[in-house]
């Protein structure tokens, strides 16, 4: 497009550059052609981010590298492999993508194009391999999930030939159940007090617990298994549920704490004060305010260690063994867990034995996924954010509060009345801060 | 100074000071109504103490768990310790009742599977990140985040399995020949060391037809990727969240001097979360050497110093132990936790390091 300089006050801004926009444009041809006055049509700007000569180059480099990468394959080169054609095809698009923004940008343009095709497609690709793998694991692990036996039976008749038809994971369920539960029943009460003394307390000390909680975060899974298997096997001399809860629950205490001591520093420092300043003692205002404010917090810093636990293979095999039997008994014998089980199905030999270890580990892929959805429900305010349910009950607490109040209120003022001043002195609180016998009460003095 | 430069108003002042401070020259009011200093202090009730005492016994409770782990592995692991001296990191293979073990194949080959790890996952860990946080349209965010933090909590089990029956038979090494990327590194970058690929002690043609696929199988690459897949989450997350802090003002500042996006996010968001990013991979590098299961799934270990990261069979500290606790005497699990021991002081620095970065580039992001 040519430029028209014309002395249009609505195609002022006289740049060299083609116009831009719809109404400078038709202002532009208007002028040109002369025969009415200056009367500016409005026409709506586009306010959208892109444009269509943004979106085409994408397209056309698209199309063009994956044909050209599909030549090279299939006619030029001697490659295989469908991720060699994905990275091949990838790198062609940034380059011809470049070549094609290059052609009416500026090398900063260029640059700027070049950076968001990257950072897009590398996004792409975390999400291609997580939809990937969990699609993998669930496709070939589909074929025994039909089977309701899958999910009552344990293996102890099934022998190694035998069709999908018999045996199943109900040990591994109840063995994942019992040590998490027993893992969880010493974490919480453990971990979210050393929490509530992590943000509570000052000082050098703390400081010290802190940083060792922060290191013990880094403890690799299979060390935890191995002082649990040479502190509480080999002492107990047998493999045992007990001993791969205690394994997880080491390995999820410095999770937890960490998880939940971030949550309850958030909880703001003026609702802590009020309490204190209404005469609250330390516990209450910890028990009253600061935890049912990081409520929330707290609960998705459990629910993500549970995950965490559920999931970890190495402790469980060193701790509590494999076995084909379902064990009820922590104490004694070996009891395995879902995702040792899928590990040891998948090793052995038959693809009977493979596709049930692939079921395993999807119905382990679906656990960890409702543990997930769970805690995002949970966690998904800050502190003191509360959701439509809590602050319905929060509002009838305080309308049942006001009731109550008032309710003795009236019983008070009836007392006085009915007492006329000869009773026993009324301790109850008024609002002058003289009852009648002319002692004053406090708040603290009232009886509950 | 002020003193010393005038000379005389200071004692001048003094002694009316004197006089002010002195409770005998006051003449106004009687001793029994003299102002005493209120004693301030704290007088816990008993419910506050007993809380007090439970907390710090949790606290106190927590310690001692968390330092027996790690004394226990130094006393126990000393045993091994005394008696392969400083051959224990020199020597690679793992024969404890022989008296001949030591952890140089194993640190070797957890550092490069770390390492190959971390090569993978850095790039993509910083491309999720800076998409999410620049580029991603408001309402996608939330989603995005939601399912990186789902993909940190994949167990390693599932990933194995991945590795296992999916990436290796079907996308890096497929058929008899090994078709894949592994190949195709060993064909033409064969002449960097790391790249090359031997057999029975002689280097293969990689090129040539006859060359079985299975040498290319169980490698340190295959492990690193499935460990990449692991860690890249992890990493993602801590950047993306430094990202997010970059203050407002400076990216605004960037755009209105006519910055494009990409010039803003290299003056303004790199430099900001330039820690969260050290950070953030070094985070997933001590997770990387920690893996346990999917790296002794993919795998196959072998108890020397093999440098060559296509090449089959590689070891690990934590598939040592995954494959050895079971057999032997109390000596053999010492050396295992010697073993143990090594790979906790690695990650354990590695940790140091990253939440350093990391807290430093939390603290360093505000605008003035």
């Amino acid at each position: 497009m040519t430029t028209v300089l014309t002395p249009v006050p609505a195609a002022a801004p006289a740049k060299t550059a083609p116009a831009r926009t719809g109404t400078a444009a038709s202002a532009v041809v208007v002028a040109a052609t002369g025969v009415q006055p200056i009367e500016p049509v409005e026409v709506r700007r586009s306010l959208r981010a892109t444009r269509s000569r943004d979106v085409l180059p994408v397209v056309c480099a698209a199309v063009a590298a994956l044909s050209l990468a599909g030549l090279v394959y299939f006619a030029l080169a001697p490659f295989t492999g469908v991720i060699g054609y994905v990275l091949l095809s990838f790198g062609l698009f940034v380059l011809l993508y470049a070549v094609l923004v290059s052609v009416d940008g500026t090398p900063i343009m260029v640059k700027d194009r070049l950076a968001a095709v990257v950072a897009h497609g590398l996004a792409f690709l975390m999400l291609l391999a997580l939809v990937v793998v969990i699609g993998f694991v669930v496709l070939r692990g589909r074929s025994v999930l039909l089977y309701a036996n899958f999910y009552v039976e344990d293996m102890s008749v099934t022998g190694p030939l035998e069709p999908l038809s018999s045996g199943g994971i109900w040990h591994g369920i109840v063995g994942t159940l019992i040590i998490i539960t027993i893992s969880l029943a010493a974490t919480i009460p453990l971990g979210i007090t050393c929490a509530v003394f992590l943000s509570e307390t000052r000082g050098a000390f703390t400081r010290f617990v802190r940083t060792i909680v922060e290191a013990m975060t880094a403890l690799p899974s299979i060390i935890a298994g191995l002082f649990i298997y040479a502190l509480i096997t080999l002492g107990l001399g047998q493999l045992s549920g007990f001993a791969a809860s205690m394994a997880i629950g080491i390995m999820m205490l410095p999770i937890i704490i960490r998880a939940a001591d971030v949550v309850l520093r958030l909880v703001s420092g003026s609702l802590k004060e009020a309490a204190v300043a209404l005469g609250a003692p330390r516990w209450r205002v910890v028990w009253h305010v600061v935890l049912p404010t990081a409520r929330s917090g707290v609960m998705t810093a459990v629910i993500l260690g549970t995950a965490r636990g559920i999931g970890e293979t190495s402790p469980v095999l060193l701790t509590s063994g494999f076995t084909l039997a379902t064990n009820y008994n922590p104490f004694s014998g070996p009891m395995v867990s879902l995702p040792l089980m899928a590990f040891d199905f998948t090793k052995a030999p038959g693809e009977s034995f493979v596709s049930r270890g692939f079921g395993t580990a999807t119905i382990l892929l679906l656990l960890v996924l409702v543990l997930f959805v769970l805690a995002r429900i949970l966690g998904g305010r800050g502190p003191g954010d509360l959701s439509r349910g809590q602050q319905r009950r929060r509002a009838k607490a305080s309308v049942d509060d006001l009731a109550r109040f008032e309710k003795r209120a009236a019983a008070a003022r009836t007392d006085r009345s009915s007492a006329d001043g000869s009773g026993p002195p009324d301790h109850r609180y008024d609002p002058a801060g003289h009852s009648s016998d002319g002692y004053t009460t406090t708040f603290e003095e009232h009886p509950r | 100074m002020i003193a010393s430069r005038s000379g005389g108003p200071a004692t001048v002042q003094h002694v009316p000071t004197q006089q002010l401070l002195d409770p005998g020259v006051d003449p106004s009011g009687p001793d029994d109504l003299q102002d005493s200093p209120r004693r301030l202090g704290t007088r816990s009730s008993t419910p506050d103490a007993v809380f007090r005492g439970v907390i710090y016994t949790a606290g106190i409770l927590v310690l001692v768990i968390m330092l027996m782990v790690g004394l226990f592995l130094a006393i126990r692991a000393t045993e091994a310790l005394r008696v392969a001296g400083f051959s224990f990191l020199t020597t690679s293979a793992w024969d404890p009742d022989g008296g001949n073990f030591g952890i140089a194949a194993v640190l070797i080959g957890t550092v490069l599977i770390g390492l190959t790890a971390i090569s993978f996952a850095l790039p993509l860990a910083l491309g999720t990140a800076l998409y999410i946080s620049e580029y991603a349209p408001a309402g996608l965010r939330r989603t995005l985040i939601n399912l990186i933090d789902l993909m940190a909590a994949v167990p390693s089990v599932v990933y194995g399995l991945w590795g296992l029956f999916l990436l290796q038979p079907e996308l890096l090494v497929r058929g008899v020949n090994g078709d894949g990327i592994p190949r195709f590194l060993a064909t033409y970058f064969g002449w960097i060391p790391i790249f090359q690929v031997t057999l029975d002690g002689q280097p293969v043609d990689a090129g040539s037809p006859t060359t079985p696929g299975s040498v290319y199988a169980s490698s340190t690459f295959i492990a690193g990727i499935v460990v990449a897949l692991m860690v890249a989450p992890i990493a993602c997350s801590i950047m993306r969240e430094s990202f997010s802090q970059a203050p407002l003002g400076e990216r605004e500042g960037a755009f209105a001097l006519g910055s494009t996006r990409w010039g803003m996010i290299r003056t303004v968001v790199l430099p900001f979360g330039a820690g969260g990013i050290i950070g953030g991979t070094m985070l997933g590098l001590g997770r990387a050497l920690g893996e346990t299961i999917a790296v002794f799934m993919v795998i196959s270990v072998v108890l020397a110093v093999q440098p060559r990261i296509l090449q089959s069979g590689t070891s690990s500290v934590s598939s040592l132990i995954a494959l050895r606790y079971g057999e032997g005497s109390p000596f053999a699990i010492s050396a295992l936790m010697a073993a143990g021991l090594a790979l906790f002081i690695m990650t354990l620095v590695v940790n140091f390091v990253a939440s350093g970065f990391i807290a430093r580039s939390r603290s360093g992001a505000v605008s003035e």
